[in-house]
């Protein structure tokens, strides 16, 4: 882990290089870093952070702060295998504009932010965070739902989705499961 | 079906002592009689005539229907599909494992394909998604066919009584549900030998008819 100083440092390079707005703000808390940065610069803070090590995305995945705004919340968890060294890389999106560069396909030279290698690992991942939260990652080359019926209405893991399920007759509550009989 | 014993013996009714030395030679006149072999040969019971002879051949016959010998040789031959779902599966094979050894009822052939599987063990969890494709699976196996839910999820959805799953009496015909999660071998076989039970006693009990549940089998190119 970087301690809390080493945090800073990173937060600092990335706002010097991709700049101000980049990163929101820093935790560090129980011996774990965070950065949360924009949505919109997530693909050049991950390449900035593969460059100083952190090669690895381990996983990637989707949050529902509800009742906090913005809800929807995607974690990316870093590696560092050399330094043995960890970090989470957050960012936060409304469910009204629920979209996310994806960085799982590389970006050619022309794109925004220059040519930039994608992590294939997040491929699935996104796919999944798509099915159960409605997280829409933009420029992923084939964003379907992977775990739901393709035709399923609703993402099931936010937090207001109601959780469904068969009523289940115990003794107590049998005529009201079952009906009349 | 009904099975007429006596006990063999002086009491057995012949009327002579009997010794069971001589049990193979009457079982071997007895084969003779069934083919229809002239009683005046040499191996002929000398002393049988009359009644006494009709007794002799009828307690060597069984009689019974043509519906009860087919469910009985049914009854003892399921093929099962191979099949799980999830952890039940687990104690699905251990089933067929040496302690619990399904095969000493006959069910031991466990078939890869639903065209040759007559009977489908539901043994997990079934989400919607797989849903439509068990529901395949059950239409292309052929009739006479039965379904067993096994475990609380495929029939209660028992602990993941969500979004995600299904019950399976929702899509499909269920003859038994084995209760448990995940049930132990024991608790599949006690279901397996009721299903055997229903089946030789009175295929399905009826309920199929009540509920419409046959001729489902898919027919390609139809």
């Amino acid at each position: 882990m970087p301690d809390a100083t080493g945090l800073e440092l990173i937060a600092h390079e990335l706002r010097e290089s991709e700049g101000d707005e980049a990163v929101r703000e820093t935790v560090f808390f129980r011996g774990r870093g965070t950065i949360e940065v924009a949505p919109e610069r997530i693909r050049a803070v991950l390449a900035h952070l593969r460059e100083r090590g952190f090669a690895f995305l381990a996983s990637v995945h989707g949050v529902d702060y509800y009742p906090h705004e913005p809800r929807l919340g995607v974690h990316y968890e870093l590696l560092d295998m050399a330094r043995v060294d960890r970090i989470t890389v957050k960012l936060r999106v409304p469910t009204d504009a629920p979209e996310v560069a994806s960085v799982t396909a590389d970006s050619s030279a022309d794109a925004p932010g220059g040519p930039q290698r994608g992590w294939p690992t997040a491929d699935h991942q996104e796919r999944e965070i798509y099915d159960m939260f409605g997280v829409v990652f933009q420029g992923h080359p084939d964003l379907r739902r992977i775990l739901m019926p393709e035709d399923y209405e609703g993402h099931p893991q936010r937090r207001d989705f109601p959780v469904g399920g068969e009523p289940v007759a115990f003794t107590y509550n049998e005529r009201d499961a079952l009906g009349p009989m | 079906m009904e099975v007429k014993r006596e006990p063999l013996g002086p009491a057995a009714g012949l009327g002579a002592h009997v010794d069971p030395g001589a049990l193979r030679v009457r079982s071997l006149n007895a084969h003779q009689l069934l083919r229809g072999a002239d009683m005046q040969g040499a191996n002929q019971p000398a002393h049988l005539k009359g009644t006494e002879l009709e007794r002799y051949v009828e307690e060597r016959i069984l009689t019974t229907t043509l519906d009860k010998t087919v469910a009985w040789a049914r009854s003892n031959s399921f093929f099962p599909l191979a099949f799980g779902l999830a952890c039940c599966a687990m104690e699905q094979f251990h089933a067929a494992g040496s302690r619990m050894d399904i095969a000493r009822f006959g069910f031991e052939a466990f078939r890869a394909s639903p065209r040759q599987a007559d009977l489908i063990i539901l043994a997990g969890r079934v989400s919607i998604k797989m849903a439509p494709i068990i529901r395949r699976l059950y239409d292309q196996m052929l009739e006479p066919k039965w379904a067993i839910s096994m475990g609380a999820c495929c029939s209660s959805m028992g602990v993941f009584n969500n979004y995600a799953l299904v019950p399976a009496d929702k899509f499909m015909p269920i003859d038994v549900h084995v209760p448990g999660c995940p049930p132990r071998p024991e608790a599949l076989m006690h279901g397996v030998l009721k299903l055997r039970k229903m089946v030789q006693d009175d295929p399905d009990m009826g309920w199929r008819e009540r509920y419409d549940a046959h001729g489902t089998e898919e027919i390609l190119g139809a």
